[in-house]
């Protein structure tokens, strides 16, 4: 009997609670159960550790105020609630009706900016350059004084680019827009300071960093036009009704804290792993591509996005979850629609290719061994699978 | 998405792979781009019955999955009757598809059908496979195929 190996190469997906966050909420659904709004002991004791949430949250994030901080339901929401409601807010106070988001967006930026137009909003899709990154000068070419909000994600979760987003931001304000970032993909995995880079708004999310899913948060830079997606009770300063997930809301804060306090070391560990990734793949199978920039400055250590050109994405997947391997990939058979990975069409990849991409994710409890068993594992099933493929010789030549 | 125990156990364990380098009748079907190509390559006896059959795809499980189950329902068979093998008795066969992937079983019988026509005209003889959906320009090779979503979806 084989003993059970595996590798889960997906943290960008999702990542487990740490132990130590679930430490810290835990009490807080025992028996700090208040509601932070309840005027009784309970709520002010449940408002108090809110409070203290909020103010770690905040710094952590480089936030001048903690005020600056609006917990929301998830990354999504904070994503739909920065688009929608700075637009909205900002065309009220006299700017224009353009919103530019870049082409290699998650859904939850591309879908609110969909909804814009229809509202009659002008959206430029902004397409960044075949290493993945959005150029200030290309985004200048593109503002006007018309630009009312311009949203370009920080690392982008499918190639891991780290966007400039100080400049971006910079070209922003020279129009007078406003500039959100989603920051999923980076808080606490590169370096974040909201108030050092001058943006206006981010988004975030607890469970790609060992916290709690169903908790996200949005930073709102003191000043910037806003107008809330949930409205009711008017909790999170009239930001954001409901009551507030206050147990999750200490396990972002204590999950950010230690991705903090980790992010030098890992940021060197998983670099290594991920270069070892890259080589190992590249390195075993012909017809071979990797996806992105690879420069240290412009690429966060933990996703790498290879093109294994001639396989189908999915096939490799499965074949993969076979052994007890999760990854991620761009093929159009994984996500349902009818083209691959709009990240990898933006770039440049061409689809055929597209649809043989894999995207390895890698995180804190990653080993060397769970790295090198997918190397392992991988060169067998991509040529079992380019064997069966009545186009790979025609296309690709017999090199392998 | 949840594929059924015998989509995974055609994908796994494919039935029929290769090419027949003296076949028949060869059929080709999909694009790269899409990310499916399915060629069945046949031997057809005297008795216009189909004697062997293999396959080739580049695709996902599902893709996979219907490709070897229609080798197997096809082996044997009388032309006409292999070429009248319906899309939806593929994803019967395979106790049921998600609805995203129903157009994989149509490019599966789109390839027989293909590889019997190709034996027929090499013959002189009158093609049978009738509509080629795979190749129709508004075959939308990964949506749902109309009405199909429900009964499809009985995993």
């Amino acid at each position: 009997m084989e003993t059970e190996r595996s590798a889960f190469l997906d943290y960008s997906a999702t990542t487990p609670v740490d132990q130590r966050v679930i430490d810290a909420m835990m009490p807080h659904w025992t028996e700090g159960w208040g509601n932070p709004n309840s005027l009784y002991r309970q709520g002010r004791d449940a408002f108090r550790v809110l409070e203290a949430a909020r103010e770690s949250f905040a710094a952590g994030i480089g936030a001048a105020n903690p005020t600056e901080v609006i917990f929301t339901g998830c990354g999504t929401e904070s994503d739909d609630s920065a688009v929608l409601g700075i637009a909205h807010a900002g065309m009220a106070k006299g700017k224009g009706r353009h919103v530019v988001v870049s082409a290699i967006e998650h859904k939850g930026i591309l879908e609110p900016a969909k909804l814009l137009s229809k509202q009659g909003f002008d959206v430029t899709y902004l397409k960044p350059r075949e290493d993945g990154l959005v150029y200030p000068e290309d985004l200048r070419a593109v503002v006007s004084d018309e630009t009312v909000l311009v949203s370009i994600m920080h690392v982008n979760n499918e190639i891991g680019t780290i966007a400039p987003i100080a400049e971006l931001a910079a070209v922003t304000h020279e129009v007078g827009g406003y500039f959100h970032t989603d920051a999923v993909q980076s808080i606490g995995k590169v370096p974040f300071d909201a108030a050092a880079v001058g943006i206006d708004a981010a988004s975030f999310s607890a469970h790609k960093i060992y916290g709690p899913k169903g908790v996200g948060a949005l930073y709102l830079k003191r000043g910037t036009p806003f107008e809330p997606l949930l409205i009711g009770g008017g909790q999170e300063s009239k930001k954001r009704s409901g009551t507030q997930n206050v147990a999750g809301i200490v396990g972002f804060a204590k999950a950010l804290e230690l991705m903090l306090e980790d992010l030098p070391a890992e940021t060197v560990r998983l670099t290594a792993l991920r270069d070892r990734v890259v080589a190992g793949i590249t390195g075993s199978m012909p017809n071979t591509m990797v996806n992105g920039t690879m420069d240290a400055a412009s690429h966060t250590s933990n996703i790498a996005n290879i093109v294994i050109k001639g396989v189908e994405g999915e096939s490799m997947l499965l074949q993969l979850d076979n052994r007890g391997i999760a990854v991620s990939t761009g093929s159009a058979c994984s996500s349902g629609s009818l083209e691959p990975s709009h990240v990898l069409l933006a770039i440049g990849c061409p689809a055929e290719l597209a649809h043989g991409s894999l995207r390895i994710s890698l995180g804190r409890f990653t080993t060397a061994e769970e790295v090198e068993y997918l190397i392992e594992v991988l060169p067998p099933i991509v040529e079992r699978l380019r064997a069966m493929s009545p186009v790979y010789a025609k296309m690709f030549g017999d090199e392998s | 998405m949840l594929y059924s125990e015998k989509v995974m156990d055609h994908f796994n364990n494919p039935r029929n792979v290769g090419v027949i380098e003296d076949a028949d009748g060869v059929g080709e079907v999909g694009n790269p781009v899409c990310g499916d190509v399915m060629k069945i390559t046949i031997k057809v006896n005297d008795a216009d019955k189909i004697d062997d059959i293999k396959f080739q795809t580049l695709g996902c499980g599902a893709a996979i999955a219907t490709s070897s189950i229609v080798t197997e329902l096809a082996r044997g068979m009388e032309i006409h009757d292999a070429a009248a093998i319906t899309k939806r008795q593929v994803a019967d066969e395979l106790g049921g598809l998600p609805p995203a992937k129903m157009h994989c079983s149509v490019l599966a019988t789109d390839g027989l059908k293909v590889a019997i026509d190709d034996y027929l005209t090499r013959h002189g003889r009158d093609p049978i496979g009738g509509d080629i959906q795979s190749e129709n320009p508004d075959f939308d090779p990964h949506g749902d195929i109309e009405g199909e979503h429900e009964e499809a979806c009985d995993l």
